[in-house]
């Protein structure tokens, strides 16, 4: 009798619990959301934990201070690695250095690669795909490779040299050409053209045909035309092209060890000199977030200003 | 271009066509350089050309530890693009497939990898390797590589999954097949051309890695660790040059191929 009861209530409970299940999976299978999320969960748990730990381990490295080789730390709070970053120039120049270099190049980069994009774009009728894969390929070829050539480029007795000096046209090598900023601004720009490329030929391709139509039936030449009509409008794909290019060349390492010479140094080499030779992982970390923070602040001013820009064309 | 367009727009612009030409010249000039002077009779990287020789190849050939280096590069460019693609393919199906709350700032964060500075994520990746106390590794740069490779694994599927057909999975379901055979049976065959692009895409963006590489390999160097080492003696420069050739003539294959899997049935 009493093995009877507990079994049935066993089985209610079972019905009653079966019940909650069969209704949470109805939620569950009702909810787009939820079922795209578990679907999406390994990934995002990989990337969120491989990205978000690191860094914010970094930052609570940033306040200790390096007491003996390699992984040795004095673990006391201090704010000391960021009051030396302030109290000596070098840190600021560099830093300031690095954001008018990556400036520099983004602004270049965008400028040789829209007309390419437009090109591609509006002139280009068969075989697209080819011509896309033609401007991204080299971008992915080693950067160690393509930063090398430049090396062998510009060097004192690299490929203009002496080839110049082979037609005749110098009797001395010149000087000028690697080592310097220039240096890193030429190899960033060739590095990162198809960035630039990409999304600014990605914003002209969905420019509706017939708005250019009707702004030449209303009289527009063709530079009205794409000054009122084509570049406004291609104006998202230009914002992301710098902000893909602008924020990691900020922090670019290889180039300026390579071609940059003592004043083409950047702060990620800096940042790599703490982790190395300097041995001040405290310090380092302190940099490297010093710098994210400036870029991410740079970033998000440019994003918020551009969009206020583009609502007031609008 | 389904749609009809405008004459003036099909008006071919010489200006421009020759821009373009240029363009190109300037975008594979330097890198062919490479190339060129792998030939070069002579340590010194200058024109004019001396004369030419395939030794620099033969000294490549028969160098044990460049073959140790090109052996790694290949062991963790295989493992990083199959974990990179995998965690693409969830990511990429759950981004097209389902309509989420909060989906753009998600997917901002997965392609972040992309713009972070490769210095500083490769010092974040160190400091939590060694506070976790693991020994630097290829290891440990397989796991850096997989962190940088999902983001372009994501960008390759996504693009191939946003023309899928959802019709074709759901007649599946309506016909009694179970989720896991649907997938089986549907959907994997049609994104097949996308998850090949993904593999061969990662298996180069890792092969030819160098920052995270430098700063989580330990004493087992991948190649683009091994040439820069090479860097500092100028003597090897040539044989340097030969190995950047070989490279540069495999990536280009690959890229080519895959992009092409990716592009081809699109535009």
């Amino acid at each position: 009798m009493s093995e009877l009861t507990a079994s049935e209530e066993e089985m209610t409970k079972a019905t009653v619990r079966s019940g909650w299940r069969s209704k949470l999976r109805a939620i569950y299978h009702r909810s787009e959301g939820m079922r795209g999320y578990t679907l999406l969960s390994p990934t995002l748990v990989v990337m969120l934990f491989s990205m978000c730990v690191p860094f914010a381990m970094m930052a609570v490295f940033s306040f200790w201070t390096q007491t003996g080789y390699d992984f040795n730390f004095d673990r006391t709070f201090t704010l000391d690695n960021y009051t030396k970053l302030t109290e000596r120039a070098v840190y600021a120049d560099l830093l300031v250095r690095s954001l008018w270099i990556s400036a520099f190049c983004t602004f270049a980069t965008v400028i040789i690669s829209y007309p390419m994009a437009y090109y591609v774009a509006f002139h280009v009728h068969s075989r697209k795909a080819v011509w896309i894969i033609l401007m991204t390929l080299p971008f992915w070829t080693s950067y160690l490779l393509r930063v090398f050539t430049w090396k062998v480029i510009l060097g004192y007795n690299g490929a203009i040299n002496s080839g110049l000096i082979w037609l005749g046209v110098i009797d001395e090598p010149l000087e000028f050409l690697l080592y310097n900023p220039t240096a890193v601004v030429i190899t960033l720009t060739h590095a990162w053209a198809a960035f630039a490329i990409l999304p600014i030929y990605v914003s002209l391709e969905k420019i509706d045909r017939s708005l250019l139509e009707a702004a030449t039936d209303l009289g527009d030449g063709p530079v009205a035309r794409f000054f009122r009509i084509t570049f406004p409008l291609s104006l998202p794909g230009v914002i992301a092209a710098t902000l893909l290019i602008f924020v990691p060349t900020v922090g670019d390492y290889v180039t300026p060890a390579l071609v940059g010479g003592p004043n083409g140094l950047m702060l990620a080499n800096l940042i790599q000199a703490h982790f190395g030779v300097i041995n001040n992982w405290p310090g380092g970390s302190a940099l490297s977030i010093v710098m994210m923070t400036v870029v991410g602040i740079i970033a998000l001013s440019y994003i918020a200003i551009t969009r206020f820009l583009m609502r007031n064309i609008e | 271009m389904k749609k009809k367009e405008a004459p003036y727009i099909e008006k071919p612009n010489r200006p421009l066509a020759i821009y373009a030409v240029l363009f190109l010249a300037f975008l594979y000039i330097p890198v062919l350089l490479l190339p060129l002077f792998s030939f070069n009779d002579s340590i010194y990287i200058a024109f004019p050309i001396k004369g030419w020789t395939l030794s620099w190849y033969q000294e490549m050939f028969t160098n044990e530890p460049m073959f140790a280096a090109l052996m790694n590069s290949i062991r963790v460019g295989i493992v990083a693009s199959v974990f990179a693609t995998f965690l693409g393919v969830f990511g990429a199906k759950a981004v097209t497939r389902y309509r989420m709350p909060g989906k753009e700032p998600i997917v901002a964060v997965i392609m972040a990898p992309l713009v972070i500075p490769g210095v500083i994520l490769g010092v974040a990746l160190l400091i939590l390797v060694n506070a976790a106390g693991v020994d630097l590794s290829l290891y440990t740069v397989t796991l850096g590589h997989i962190l940088i490779c999902v983001p372009f694994s994501m960008a390759t599927l996504m693009s191939r999954f946003e023309g899928f057909d959802k019709s074709m999975e759901e007649a599946s379901a309506d016909l009694g097949e179970n989720t896991w055979w649907t997938f089986w049976r549907v959907t994997l065959p049609m994104v097949f051309p996308g998850i090949l692009a993904s593999l061969l895409l990662c298996f180069t963006v890792s092969f030819d890695e160098f920052i995270l590489a430098y700063f989580l390999g330990g004493t087992d160097p991948t190649l683009p660790l091994f040439m820069w080492n090479q860097l500092r003696f100028p003597n090897r420069l040539p044989v340097v040059l030969s190995m950047g050739a070989l490279i540069l003539l495999i990536s280009f294959f690959v890229v080519f191929f895959s992009q092409w899997l990716v592009r081809r049935d699109r535009s």
